[in-house]
């Protein structure tokens, strides 16, 4: 959670990205402090790639002020570079290496700077010790995620930038995942920043969510506050003589007492239900992508 | 140490280690080699002729031509290759997420190549000793000459493969290169001598490094008399090395520049669909 008063380690704002004439950022604005972990939350197409891609240094936003360590990502130096943990999404490479192999390769550009993971330790903290001898070619898809991950941290990072990290896993590997993730920021106080387009997955792993649909944050904060503010439609069931009825509404107490007080005892099988974040997820992406 | 040294010593072992994993790979070994071991064998096939007015052997004096092109096409097109495949497969990427993971990947890439480059040249050589027996592998001369030609002709061909691996991100529009390099090979005097030629594609052949890389070849391989078959009838070692220190020291110049451009790239949508086009 953020702490009173400390810098964000992640400071975007006004972010707008363009790819000539396609608008794909309109004013993005991110913050992420030290031991939290944010999750971008979004539909495909929402910008989230793009945003931590402009985050990570390797492309240059539009317009906006993006600060990560205090630093702009595209004027980070080495140094700023080694604090920085990228998550790539990418399986092809390094596809001859052995696991350990190439984490000790990793490993070895950041002495300079900081003490990396020791090889072992990265492994058992993954749950690749099994497979360190491993052709990397040949591991199946979660395994090779949680290779990448071990990439991503092995220079013990302040920042930490995980892009879809769970694509195409199965539920188990998923809640390994999930395990791995909080062990990181307990070890280390890591400021992680995860995309991800699974609203499940925000909320089991995230402290804050950034829901970003068509380029533009449409809401944050923890999913509790997310849904308390933006779930105004709360759903009323009940029977009047024996007849059911659905009511939508957006205050449920003051429409339950009324019809208690219209209809007393003629009311049975009450029942409320708070709309779920996934409910307002499902509708604020629809209600973006019906915008012309 | 400072980081980039660090870097550069990481890239080192970086080399070494895709080094180790092509010399176990036997398939992508075959696949490097068989071109330069059939054109021996082609080459063989034609000896038994003689060159013009000389007493030189067409096949022999084809050898050293041979090892230059396979230098020309492992150093410079191989390298330029794999400076593109790397860039769209995410290795590029992925060292760049590393402090002076570039500058490792840099060194490893291309000592690797530096090596397969050798590697090959020291097999074509065996096999060339053991079909023609005019090679003068036995001479003391030969050992002291051919490491430096080479060493020169590695120096002049290696920054041009990352020039042009940096300057392209396709591997089709690599396919741009290819065929000019294949042209310069023609007017080279890889495996006639360029003395046959016009005179105008003499001079444009003296222009790049590879009609002296193979010169330099033949002067460290071929029986002396093969001099009389060449421009001049000289080995013209100033030239030599002249064009192919020019060549090294522009490419010297210019691949870190290239480099540069190609590490500042944003990432392309070869790599993460998601990344690019979409809103």
């Amino acid at each position: 959670m953020a702490l009173g008063g400390a810098e964000p380690v992640i400071d975007v704002r006004g972010l707008r990205m363009s790819y000539g004439a396609t608008a794909v950022l309109h004013g993005v604005d991110v913050r992420a402090h030290r031991g939290e972990v944010v999750a971008l939350l979004g539909p495909n197409g929402a910008g989230k790639t793009t945003t931590v891609e402009i985050l990570e240094g390797f492309r240059k936003p539009s317009a906006g002020e993006v600060r990560v360590l205090g630093v702009d990502p595209l004027t980070g130096d080495e140094a700023w570079r080694a604090r920085v943990g990228v998550v790539l999404q990418s399986w092809r490479d390094h596809g001859r290496w052995r696991v350990a192999e190439l984490l000790d390769h990793f490993a070895r550009f950041y002495p300079p700077y900081r003490t990396p993971f020791a090889v072992d330790e990265l492994l058992e903290l993954v749950g690749l010790t099994g497979q360190a001898r491993t052709v990397v070619g040949t591991l199946s898809g979660g395994q090779r995620r949680r290779l990448d991950v071990a990439v991503g941290v092995v220079g013990r990072p302040e920042v930490l930038f995980l892009d879809e990290p769970t694509t195409g896993f199965d539920p188990e590997a998923r809640q390994a995942f999930h395990d791995l993730v909080h062990r990181l920021t307990d070890l280390d106080d890591t400021a992680i920043l995860l995309t991800t387009h699974d609203l499940d997955e925000a909320e089991k792993l995230a402290d804050r969510i950034v829901l970003l649909v068509g380029g533009e944050v449409v809401a944050e904060g923890s999913a509790p506050e997310l849904t308390r503010r933006i779930a105004s439609r709360d759903e009323v069931r009940y029977s009047l003589d024996g007849e059911f009825f659905v009511h939508a509404t957006e205050d449920a107490t003051g429409f339950v007492r009324e019809l208690f007080e219209q209809h007393d005892k003629a009311i049975g099988d009450l029942e409320v239900r708070r709309a779920s974040l996934e409910d307002v997820y499902m509708t604020m992406v629809r209600k973006q992508e019906a915008r012309p | 140490m400072s980081a980039r040294g660090v870097a550069v010593r990481v890239g080192l072992g970086r080399g070494w280690t895709e080094f180790r994993q092509r010399a176990l790979d036997v398939g992508g070994l075959v696949g490097e080699l068989w071109p330069w071991v059939i054109g021996a064998f082609a080459l063989h096939a034609l000896s038994g002729r003689t060159m013009g007015d000389t007493a030189l052997d067409v096949g022999l004096q084809g050898i050293p031509g041979l090892l230059a092109v396979s230098v020309v096409y492992t150093g410079l097109l191989g390298l330029s290759l794999a400076l593109v495949t790397d860039q769209s497969d995410g290795t590029l990427l992925r060292m760049k997420a590393v402090p002076n993971g570039t500058i490792g990947y840099l060194v490893g890439t291309v000592l690797g190549r530096a090596v397969l480059c050798v590697e090959t040249a020291l097999i074509l050589l065996v096999l060339s000793a053991w079909l023609f027996e005019d090679v003068q592998v036995g001479r003391v001369v030969t050992w002291l000459f051919l490491p430096g030609v080479l060493v020169l002709g590695l120096l002049a061909i290696l920054p041009l493969g990352v020039v042009v691996g940096a300057a392209f991100r396709s591997r089709a529009s690599l396919g741009l290169v290819t065929l000019p390099v294949m042209g310069l090979l023609a007017i080279s005097g890889v495996f006639y001598p360029l003395a046959s030629l016009p005179r105008f594609l003499q001079w444009v052949g003296e222009l790049f490094p590879v009609y002296w890389l193979g010169l330099g070849l033949r002067w460290a391989l071929l029986p002396s008399q093969a001099v009389l078959a060449e421009v001049d009838g000289s080995w013209r070692h100033l030239e030599m090395v002249g064009v192919l220190g020019a060549w090294a020291v522009v490419g010297l110049v210019a691949a870190p520049v290239m480099l540069r451009r190609m590490a500042r790239r944003e990432p392309g949508s070869t790599v993460r669909p998601d990344a690019a086009g979409q809103g």
